[in-house]
């Protein structure tokens, strides 16, 4: 290993870090798009704000990347949180409805009201995720299932089985509008991900979550209070649906109980998982997901500008998805590209990040499983 | 090992929860809202697809309301999209022995065993909105519903109108927003749109780009946006429903052009929405789908308990809006 060269030493520092394989599987979906769309990378100005595909990506990624940070520490601590869907669709339908009923629907009080009434609505949901979980101790995908199937029929009541249209121009803000030329939930996002990341990595949060993920009985025996990190994680994650259950209500100025956030856990799921992150947990990482989230979208968006038939559309994503999860076993990379990827990896393993290498392999078996639902 | 029994136990329970979910709901359902004295007057029961748009729920709201009017007492049931609690709706149909059975069915196929139920009791029974297939041709009386290819027809031919009066040149560019891939509607409004676009339009125009917005709002404003950066001379939308018009709309302003101006649109459907947009201009024609169509299926209930023969397929009628019409249409539209 001593004899090999700096830039060798540093190409495999480069393709050993965790974000190598997802930002890469990310650069190569954009250059896809090159020969399809010549000026995909392109920006312009219109309407006075920036437009583009990249524009695009990020805007309507925003509410994967919120819904896919929240299922994140879900994932660290062992757990899953099947509700989001329900969540984003709850929040929409009672910001809107209630905004609906106001005389002056674009008065800012009204929609901020509005706003903390759907917010605290998906914190309830995410308190009785965790009640459930951590105090009642049913399994998390049992226990979130309940708000997974009740919740669509609680939105459906809440907008009456109608789509309510709203026409407010604060509300519309979040996430359709534009602040200094980007759109601004761009700005929703940065704040949540630069928040949760300082809590989680600034402070010993972060090594809690992750030990109550490795072990909770053993956590618990050391001194921490694995249950209330639980019982906060399920909160977090649905309050982040919340949020983005009041981007998708306001992207298009209506709340649908239907079909608000439908199948959002699944890609949400997804995201952690391209973002090479095992579904066993005890380890996260939020640059990871926020990748992965970004691959999702871009793979939608993918899809619709290279003009792939409707009816092959599943057939393609779930063919990228496998490549992607296979490029993250160690293992997989060992058979197919030889050493210079796969075992010199597994030499290093046996030094110091003995765990790191299970999790991808993990991570590739669960996906077909999240895919076929 | 223990993960994978973790696995296992609660791919059972979710497995458990879904049908007890289910159960719930059918019984939840069943419980009808009568109306009318039972005696003389024709019993029907109904059996609904769900609630999962504002176009059913103005059905639903049409049939209880005609049912009402005629003096049926109506025995309503609200499937929930699936299929095993419609047909055990039926059943109960059966059992309670009412005099006509209509329904609109979750998907295509698997009718025949209930249908046979109900033809040795001899219950006549309706198909409402959507058609089945079955082996016997007999099991059922009429199929009261919109022509869906037929709507795809009338959506080409009111874009020739609308392109004449715009007075569009040259080459005509259309993106398709198409409806869930799979769905009837979807498949056959784009069948309908083909065949009057292959024989009359040959040479001027083209489908540059098609793709599904299932039938949402937020599915049509995505799509769109991708659109309109790949194909960015696109001159007119043909989208299969208001909704997906809806929010094309939204994408296509973004993009700094004007919805019904520098891109032409023609949709189908016509909700409440879909004639707000086109008053304010945005919309140049909504081809309409009408569901209110309680008043002719009670028609059509009466004729079959009195033993007379009614066609096999009963078209609702509909109409065509261009824009200068959306504003006198407006008020009266329902849903």
């Amino acid at each position: 290993m001593t004899t090999s060269s700096t830039t060798s030493s540093r190409w495999r520092a480069l393709t050993h870090h965790h974000l190598f394989w997802p930002v890469a599987v990310l650069v190569l979906l954009l250059l896809v798009n090159v020969p399809f769309t010549p000026d995909f990378f392109s920006i312009k100005m219109a309407d006075g704000h920036l437009y583009g595909s990249l524009v695009s990506i990020v805007l309507f990624g925003s509410p994967l990347i919120l819904v896919a940070v929240g299922m994140t520490l879900v994932i660290a601590t062992g757990g899953i949180d099947l509700s989001v869907g329900a969540v984003v669709a709850i929040t929409g339908a009672l910001a809107c409805s209630y905004i609906s009923d106001r005389s002056d629907q674009g008065a800012l009080s009204g929609v901020l009201l509005a706003m903390g009434l759907g917010l605290l609505a998906a914190v309830v949901c995410g308190l009785w995720n965790g009640f459930l979980v951590a105090r009642m101790g049913i399994q998390p995908i049992i226990a979130t299932l309940i708000i997974m199937v009740a919740g669509r029929g609680v939105a459906q009541l809440i907008t009456d089985g109608q789509i309510i249209t709203i026409n407010s121009e604060p509300y519309k803000l979040i996430g359709g509008g534009y602040w200094l030329t980007l759109p601004f939930s761009i700005f929703v996002v940065a704040v949540v991900v630069a928040v949760t990341v300082v809590l989680t990595r600034r402070t010993a949060l972060g090594l809690l979550v992750e030990a109550v993920g490795g072990n909770a009985e053993a956590s618990r025996l050391v001194g921490i209070r694995s249950r209330r990190i639980k019982i906060m994680v399920y909160a977090f994650c649905a309050l982040c649906a919340g949020i983005a259950g009041l981007m998708i209500s306001s992207n298009t100025s209506a709340a649908d109980g239907n079909n608000a956030g439908l199948w959002i856990e699944l890609d949400a799921i997804l995201a952690v998982v391209i973002g090479g992150i095992s579904l066993l947990g005890g380890r996260f990482s939020v640059g990871g997901t926020v990748v992965g989230a970004l691959v999702i979208q871009t793979l939608t968006t993918t899809i619709y500008t290279i003009g792939v038939p409707t009816q092959t559309n599943l057939v393609f994503k779930a063919a990228v998805v496998i490549v992607v999860c296979l490029l993250q076993s160690p293992k997989f990379r060992a058979k197919v590209f030889g050493a210079r990827f796969g075992a010199g990896s597994g030499a290093k393993v046996s030094g110091k990040t003995a765990a790191a290498p299970a999790d991808p392999a993990a991570a590739s078996e669960a996906t077909p499983k999240m895919e076929v639902s | 090992m223990l993960s994978r029994r973790n696995f296992l136990t609660a791919a059972v329970g979710v497995a458990a929860a879904g049908g007890l979910a289910a159960c719930a709901k059918e019984d939840d359902g069943a419980s009808s809202s009568s109306s009318g004295d039972g005696g003389k007057a024709i019993t029907l029961g109904f059996s609904q697809v769900g609630s999962e748009s504002g176009w059913r729920s103005a059905n639903t709201d049409s049939v209880k309301a005609a049912a009402k009017e005629a003096g049926y007492t109506l025995k309503f049931s609200d499937a929930q999209q699936k299929q095993e609690n419609q047909i055990s709706a039926i059943r109960s149909y059966i059992t309670q022995g009412v005099d006509v059975i209509a329904f609109s069915p979750v998907v295509v196929t698997g009718w025949d065993a209930v249908l046979k139920e109900a033809k040795a009791k001899k219950i006549p029974v309706v198909l409402t909105d959507r058609s089945v297939e079955t082996s016997d041709e007999s099991l059922y009386v009429t199929l009261v519903g919109s022509d869906f290819t037929d709507e795809g027809r009338r959506a080409a031919k009111i874009l020739e109108k609308v392109i004449a009066k715009a007075g569009l040149k040259g080459a005509v560019k259309i993106a398709q927003l198409e409806g869930t891939t799979g769905a009837a509607p979807a498949i056959e409004r784009a069948k309908g749109f083909k065949e009057v676009m292959d024989a009359s339009h040959k040479d001027d125009w083209k489908v540059v780009v098609s793709q599904t917005g299932d039938f949402t709002r937020a599915g049509g404003k995505q799509v769109m946006a991708a659109f309109l950066t790949s194909n960015p001379d696109i001159n007119v939308l043909f989208a299969h429903n208001d909704d997906m018009a809806i929010g094309a709309i939204q994408s296509i302003e973004a993009a700094g052009k004007k919805p019904g101006k520098d891109i032409l649109i023609v949709s189908i459907d016509g909700v409440k929405d879909g004639f707000v947009a086109m008053s304010e201009g945005k919309i140049n024609a909504i081809v309409e789908c009408n569901p209110l169509l309680g008043p002719q299926l009670m028609d059509v209930v009466k004729k079959v308990k009195d033993g007379e023969t009614v066609e096999r397929w009963i078209k609702t009628e509909e109409g065509d809006f261009m824009q200068d019409q959306a504003a006198a249409a407006l008020p009266s539209r329902k849903y």
